[in-house]
């Protein structure tokens, strides 16, 4: 019989994240090196954006993650308040720092090609306004998770706060939908795509390659959680000596 | 007891949604009555900022009436903001919050009656004043319809918005800033629809989509938030 | 008042509370049945506020369970909740509203529907007739401790969680206080008081924690 609850202690966790971690960090570099060949040196030059729509390759997965890493953030702030667990809530926290990161960079990004293409680095357009809204939503849950002198409450409020915001990922990503606006309507859907399959293949790399680096660097980050939290524990204070 | 001789049923007391509701209501009505200050600043905060727009930017009045609803709604929101932490602040101070844990009364109960108190208190008050203010700029009268009535449908939304964001943070640090880092994320999407809902008016669109979508927020929050008010409620005691 | 009629009964099984790393208290265990008291005893910071939470259910126990009736708290706390008074270090007094009013509100609150006669009776008895429609807050520390000990003579739940109830009372406080919990306990309820003051009224069972 299989203990599924047996990874779920920080001490075995601890070890089994150490181990993992490396593969995936390795697997996000093959697939970006893969991707960003792809991205640039196969796909064609745009017909309408000339060289400069090649950004899309590091703005698109970008800001899959940025929904993504949230959703799945949400998910273990649920797990962490209906078992009452403290590793689901640790990987919350773990996730929340790459995910703002990848909103953050979505944004920037996202500028970068806005002012070659529209003419300005920003426009206050649904998605965009809403993307930023979500990044917000990862510093107030980031700022509350530490806001309080015992480390479980914040995990708990935090967990509370991401499954309140998590009403905003469908806005993000309907907003184009809804609105009449500058951003580019979706390209790419589960039905199928009307882009160049170089290009598609560039962005599913490149997706990927973010994904295997989220992983890894939050199995990383959770390591660190944990050994701060642990710190106390007879396993913790083991590891000085191996 | 000579004082207390008074037979009393001595069976556990039962608790209903609407007696906590109504029991709710009531006294923080009454807390609101004897103490409107916290009111009074809500619509003199609102009047005051909504004023000084024009000041700030020029009266040319096609410009006022264009960023009218907008201004509007950010007004109405930071007034609404800045009413937040007496919702529960001074019930968890003095340990009324507590009491009201324990009680027999489901949780859902008292927590509505809270905040309705709390948008009678504030969000209503905004929802009557906004013709003034959009007279003020110039807004017509079709359009203020259509802001009003959005403000009466999104106001209740930022109350519960709000009072999930104050449950959260009771006894962090980082005070209201980390208030306004949680609360004013959330309420982007209520000043949108609701800023939308009299601009397409003002532009001789429709605004029955933007006020449908803040209809369905609102029955969505009121169904969803109370639980998670509960929960943060108990987060913060525990 | 009548006599409870059902003899109730609360246990707690091994429960343990930490705090961050180091634990408050462990392996604590009690019982009491109708016409019952506990004294709970301890230095300051051993746990005795953080039990009585925890026993309330407002703070969750981190290990073992609080059974009232036979049932675990846990599982459906309604019944409970309605037949148990708890009174902690905050008094739960709103300044804007009069004794008067508190109390009734706090009567109301906890299910129970008071006569305005009963109130003014047992607001007499603790000396605060002649003050009953100021404002809370122009009373003095002693007389809103009072308005709790009036809560306490009215209300009629069978469990009484008190924590350091004597705080702030003077000498005739103090035995009305233990009037009130003599009255209860004859009538078959239940007490578990955190207390550094022995009473005049000895427990039924003394509770150690930090020992």
């Amino acid at each position: 019989m299989i203990n599924w609850f047996y990874f779920a202690s920080p001490a075995t966790f601890y070890r089994l994240a150490g181990w993992m971690a490396p593969w995936f960090f390795a697997a996000a570099a093959i697939l970006a090196v893969a991707g960003l060949y792809v991205g640039f040196a196969v796909a064609p030059t745009d017909a309408q954006q000339g060289e400069v729509y090649r950004v899309i390759f590091i703005h698109v997965p970008a800001s899959w993650m940025s929904m993504f890493i949230y959703f799945v953030m949400a998910c273990y702030g649920g797990v962490s308040l209906t078992f009452n667990t403290r590793l689901a809530a640790m990987m919350a926290r773990a996730l929340a720092p790459t995910g703002a990161m990848f909103t953050f960079v979505a944004l920037w990004t996202g500028s970068f090609w806005g002012r070659p293409t529209w003419g300005t680095y920003w426009v206050w357009d649904a998605r965009i306004t809403s993307e930023l809204v979500l990044l917000f939503l990862y510093f107030g849950f980031i700022a509350l998770a530490n806001a309080f002198e015992d480390p479980r409450r914040g995990d708990r409020a935090s967990a509370l706060l991401a499954l309140i915001g998590v009403v905003n990922l469908p806005i993000i990503y309907f907003s184009v939908l809804w609105w009449n606006t500058l951003h580019q309507g979706s390209t790419v859907s589960f039905k199928g795509t009307s882009m160049h399959v170089a290009m598609l293949w560039g962005m599913l790399l490149m997706a990927l390659s973010f994904w295997m680096y989220s992983v890894g660097a939050s199995l990383t980050r959770v390591r660190a959680i944990i050994l701060e939290r642990e710190r106390r524990t007879h396993w913790a204070r083991e590891l000085q000596f191996t | 007891m000579s004082a207390t001789a008074i037979a009393a049923a001595s069976v556990p007391a039962t608790g209903s949604f609407a007696t906590g509701f109504a029991w709710a209501l009531r006294r923080d009505l009454t807390l609101a009555w004897r103490h409107p200050g916290e009111t009074i600043l809500v619509v003199a905060f609102f009047v005051l900022v909504a004023s000084l727009f024009p000041l700030g930017i020029g009266a040319e009045p096609q410009l006022l009436a264009r960023i009218g609803p907008g201004v509007i709604w950010v007004c109405a929101l930071l007034a609404a903001f800045l009413s937040l932490p007496s919702l529960l602040a001074g019930d968890y101070a003095d340990g009324s919050l507590e009491q009201m844990t324990l009680s027999p009364h489901p949780m859902s109960g008292w927590i509505c009656g809270k905040v309705a108190a709390h948008w009678v208190a504030s969000g209503l008050p905004l929802t009557m004043l906004a013709p003034l203010i959009g007279l003020q700029y110039g807004l017509s009268p079709d359009t203020l319809l259509a802001l009003c009535a959005a403000l009466a449908i999104g106001t209740p939304v930022l109350s519960l918005l709000g009072a999930a964001c104050t449950a959260l943070t009771l006894g962090a640090r980082g005070g209201g800033m980390l208030l306004a880092l949680l609360a004013l994320p959330l309420f982007v999407p209520i000043l949108v629809f609701g800023a939308g809902a009299a601009e397409a008016q003002a532009t001789g669109l429709s605004p029955s989509p933007h006020l449908s979508i803040l209809g369905a927020g609102l029955i969505l929050a009121a169904v969803g938030l109370p639980p998670a008010i509960c929960t943060a409620i108990r987060i913060a005691l525990d | 008042m009548s006599a409870i009629a059902y003899a109730h009964r609360i246990e707690g099984r091994d429960l343990a509370c930490w705090r961050g790393p180091a634990p408050l208290f462990r392996h604590v265990s009690f019982e009491a049945s109708a016409g019952e008291w506990i004294s709970i005893r301890g230095a300051n910071g051993t746990g005795k506020t953080t039990l009585l939470r925890c026993v309330a259910g407002l703070t969750r126990a981190d290990e073992g369970s609080v059974i009232w009736d036979g049932q675990p708290t846990a599982a459906d706390s309604q019944p409970y909740r309605g037949d148990l008074l708890y009174a902690g270090h905050l008094p739960g007094i709103k300044d804007d509203l009069s004794a008067e009013e508190n109390i009734e509100g706090a009567l109301r609150l906890r299910g129970r529907a008071p006569s305005a006669q009963a109130v003014r009776a047992a607001l007499a008895e603790v000396g605060l007739e002649k003050r009953r429609h100021l404002p809370a807050r122009r009373l003095s520390a002693g007389q809103r401790r009072r308005i709790a000990l009036a809560r306490l003579a009215l209300d009629t739940a069978t469990l009484w969680l008190l924590d350091e109830p004597l705080t702030a009372l003077d000498d005739d406080g103090q035995a009305l206080f233990t009037r009130l919990l003599r009255n209860h306990v004859d009538r078959g309820g239940i007490a578990l008081v955190a207390t550094h003051q022995a009473l005049a009224y000895p427990a039924t069972r003394e509770m150690r924690l930090g020992a």
